[in-house]
């Protein structure tokens, strides 16, 4: 797999993009403002594609708006980063994964108790806020944001890794203000979100070619080890299989 | 005006385990049954087939099979000064839906509740003096032995296909069985579960520290096996995807496999899916029940007359429905008079992280629910607790449940959440890691108890069942001690780097799973003034209504409770069938 990605070269082709349509726009909006609007979406999301490093992503979005998901994929690519180890959550196509479960039933909150009052509690009393998953990453993917243009001087996809980084400990320690969403509480569902899309079955879009399971060697959905549980201490080295390999 | 149903004689509210072995066992006598189940028809073919039940997102994350938060929760405090607040989703346990309730996507650890805990005030108070209990305990004794309730889990191990070595036969104990073991009047019917490699491990240690590990009994078919109701069960296959999900191969026991298809061919046997019910109702006296009101899966309110009304949903939500029903003078915690809601209890779980050289292959995936090497030097009183000054006792066991790697990636303490150092760390120890896993008993307490909650309600306008509790400060201390003995024995096992034991701490919290044990509020006793039902699970007040299941326990256990579930579910269903049926609406004596 692509372990190694040429991030800085994407970066830069990424980012002569983004120049060209913000140039093109405010001239194509004097003539045919909708053909024009249309043409920079579908061009800012094969941009997004690019920075993604992969081909097969959609052009379309369910759930997330295009800075969303240019943001959202910066995440994961440093929740779970493409390192020595392999290839990481934006090769994985977690940011897919997002998408389509924030899109969802779940996204919506589906299984979310969300009667009032939303009362402030204890700690042993768990999460009580009113957002829904769906409303929760809408305003902390934008905060996020917000407080890397505030902090660096640009969104949080364009800063460095290391300022990435430091931005994500921040959120994790809730020392960032996002409003009426505590960050430490944003950034936890955060890591929750794509260490599902990083382990899940491929069948939602994430852990694309098992990169997930094959990192850790959990085989997937084999269907039986009853001749093999008993062979103590030897290591398990079949490929994994997902849902979709044996449906 | 509800909508009316042809009047029957019983109505059983809940398809689950006490459901349709109850259910089973009137319809078979010739009463006419209607089990009423809220949540939807599934069978193991269809619906857990395989590969589309291998899905932890779908069944572990997302609570397929789990009570929806959205529509029906509990409400928390720790204490009655606090404000209850709604779990807007699932942590602390796993409520079921759908038919067969949590008895289908169980682990199918099996046991029986020890002789000692039947009468564990007065075992005690005998051995230890009445002051090891604290004041604020409210534990107490039930009406009834384990002797008279043997006969009953030797017809429950036949009906789930029990899997495991007698340690103890009539009095006579076994070699490789549990020498702490109940005595049983028959063998398992089925050997016990195959032997992966930590649980080895663990037994290995334990052994030479002087214990007694054994292979943990399941309700898991080993063999393929013919049960008590004449229906097929298969062989476990050790696929790992057990606890949370639906059993593809006919292995793991539930209602679906081992009961409802038996009473369905009874002409006197209902089931009816989509039946969500919101109370009992009674006469105007309220001392007779006549029905219960539900509404279908439309949305119609439907009244369903019958002559026995048996509360069989999910254990303590068997309290709410007494609670919402009038049933029961509501417990005051302030006073300590009232029983309904009363005993209170989950678990005292805890573990103890063990981490290994790169040389011991774990395989965490190849495992099922209830396939461990266990431990009862400590359960119950086998162990004087003397010097230690707490009540009660805790198994402390390796058990293979899952590798399924969203919710398990275990890392060593200090491992960063995120990042390339969290990377490397769950790559490392993947396979190369388990916890020693310590399931201990829970005492009521004085201000603990289940109550419905002035302010939040289900999806039907009902108020919620509210949850007061913390652990007393017995159940610390015997946390404390059970997590440092499990520490010692994974010091003491080959391979292991590194073991870091977490005890239970208080406060009580609902943001972590500790078991899906959540047990109380209907409490079987001889007295009326310290419980709902008598011993055989009979409401004091209205006695054409019974109660079955955990909702029952005045205390919990360290051991799982589907055994003593299901043994008291067949003592009921005899009760009725020898007593009550000639003297309707009396109180069995």
């Amino acid at each position: 797999m692509d372990g190694d990605l040429r991030r800085p070269p994407y970066r830069r082709i990424f980012l002569k993009q983004i120049a060209a349509v913000v140039s093109a726009a405010p001239l194509a909006a004097t003539t045919a403002p909708v053909a024009s609007a249309q043409n920079a979406s579908t061009a800012q999301a094969a941009d997004v594609n690019a920075s993604i490093g992969q081909s097969s992503l959609p052009t379309a979005w369910l759930f997330f708006n295009l800075d969303e998901a240019r943001t959202a994929d910066a995440v994961v690519a440093r929740l779970i980063p493409a390192d020595d180890n392999g290839p990481g959550a934006r090769e994985a196509g977690v940011v897919v994964f997002l998408d389509r479960q924030l899109a969802g039933a779940w996204g919506h909150g589906d299984h979310f108790y969300r009667h009032s009052p939303f009362l402030p509690g204890t700690p042993q009393q768990g999460y009580q806020l009113a957002f829904t998953p769906a409303e929760m990453f809408r305003l902390g993917l934008a905060k996020l944001d917000e407080n890397a243009r505030k902090l660096r001087g640009s969104g949080f996809a364009d800063l460095t890794e290391q300022q990435q980084d430091e931005l994500l400990a921040q959120a994790q320690e809730g020392k960032l203000d996002f409003g009426t969403l505590p960050s430490a509480t944003f950034f936890g569902s955060l890591v929750d979100v794509t260490m599902e899309g990083f382990f899940s079955d491929p069948i939602y879009g994430g852990n694309r070619d098992k990169i997930g399971w094959k990192l850790v060697g959990f085989p997937g959905v084999h269907a039986s080890y009853a001749n093999d549980i008993e062979r103590h201490g030897v290591k398990w080295s079949r490929a994994p299989a997902s849902i979709a390999d044996v449906a | 005006m509800a909508k009316q149903m042809p009047p029957v004689d019983v109505v059983l509210v809940g398809g689950g385990w006490t459901g349709s072995v109850i259910g089973k066992e009137l319809a078979a006598a010739g009463q006419r049954v209607v089990v009423l189940e809220r949540g939807q028809p599934r069978w193991t073919s269809p619906d857990f087939q395989a590969p589309g039940v291998r899905d932890e997102l779908k069944f572990t994350r997302r609570n397929e099979l789990h009570q929806n938060t959205a529509s029906e929760t509990y409400t928390f405090r720790n204490r009655t000064d606090e404000v209850a607040l709604p779990m807007r989703r699932w942590q602390f346990a796993y409520p079921g839906n759908h038919l067969g309730g949590a008895g289908v996507h169980w682990s199918g650890a099996y046991y029986r509740w020890d002789p000692a805990e039947f009468k564990i005030r007065s075992h005690y108070t005998q051995r230890y003096g009445a002051r090891i209990f604290t004041d604020d305990i409210t534990a107490q004794d039930w009406p009834l032995t384990y002797d008279e309730l043997e006969p009953y889990f030797d017809r429950f191990d036949r009906l789930v296909g029990a899997s495991g070595q007698a340690g103890n036969l009539k009095g006579v104990i076994q070699p490789g069985g549990n020498p702490f073991e109940p005595w049983r009047s028959n063998p398992y019917p089925n050997p016990p579960m195959k032997l992966p490699h930590a649980p080895a491990l663990f037994g290995e240690a334990a052994e030479k520290l002087g214990y007694h590990p054994y292979i943990q009994p399941s309700a898991l078919s080993t063999r393929p096996y013919v049960n008590s109701e004449g229906l097929q069960m298969n062989s476990c296959v050790y696929c790992g995807f057990c606890s949370n999900f639906g059993c593809e191969q006919f292995a793991k026991a539930s209602p679906q496999v081992c009961i409802l298809p038996a009473a369905l061919k009874l002409p006197t046997f209902e089931l009816r899916t989509g039946a969500h019910v919101l109370r009992v109702e009674l006469d105007k006296d309220r001392k007779t029940a006549r029905g219960v009101t539900y509404v279908d899966a439309a949305g119609v309110e439907t009244f369903q007359p019958a002559e026995v009304v048996f509360l069989c949903t999910f254990a303590i939500n068997n309290t709410r429905l007494l609670l919402l029903s009038g049933i029961g003078t509501p417990y005051d915690p302030a006073t300590g008079k009232g029983v309904a809601g009363r005993n209170y209890t989950h678990q005292t779980s805890s573990g103890v992280g063990l981490f290994f050289d790169e040389s011991t292959h774990i395989n965490p995936f190849m495992g099922a629910g209830a396939v461990a090497v266990t431990m009862d030097d400590f359960c119950t009183d086998n162990f004087d607790h003397g010097p230690h000054g707490f009540v009660g006792g805790g198994y402390i066991q390796i058990q293979v449940v899952s590798g399924a790697p969203i919710n398990n990636r275990p890392t060593p303490p200090g491992t960063p959440a995120w990042g390339s150092a969290w990377k490397k760390a769950a790559k490392r120890y993947y396979n190369h890691s388990i916890p020693i896993t310590i399931t201990a008993s829970n005492l009521p307490v004085r201000g603990g108890y289940l109550s419905l909650d002035p302010t939040y309600t289900d999806a039907f306008g009902l108020p919620l069942l509210r949850i007061t509790y913390d652990f007393p400060d017995n159940d610390i201390k015997l946390s404390a001690f059970l997590t440092q003995k499990g520490t010692e024995i994974g010091r003491a096992m080959r391979g292991v780097q590194l073991a870091v034991g977490a005890p239970r701490t208080k406060p009580y919290s609902v943001t972590g799973y500790q078991s899906s044990h959540i047990n109380g509020g209907a409490a079987i006793g001889a007295d009326p003034a310290t419980s709902v039902v008598n011993r055989f699970g009979q409401c004091w007040d209205v006695p054409n209504v019974f109660v079955t299941g955990a909702a029952l326990f005045p205390q919990n256990s360290c051991y799982n409770p589907t055994g003593t579930i299901g043994a008291l579910a067949y003592w009921t269903a005899d009760a009725i069938k020898r007593d009550y049926v000639h003297a309707p609406g009396r109180l069995i004596a």
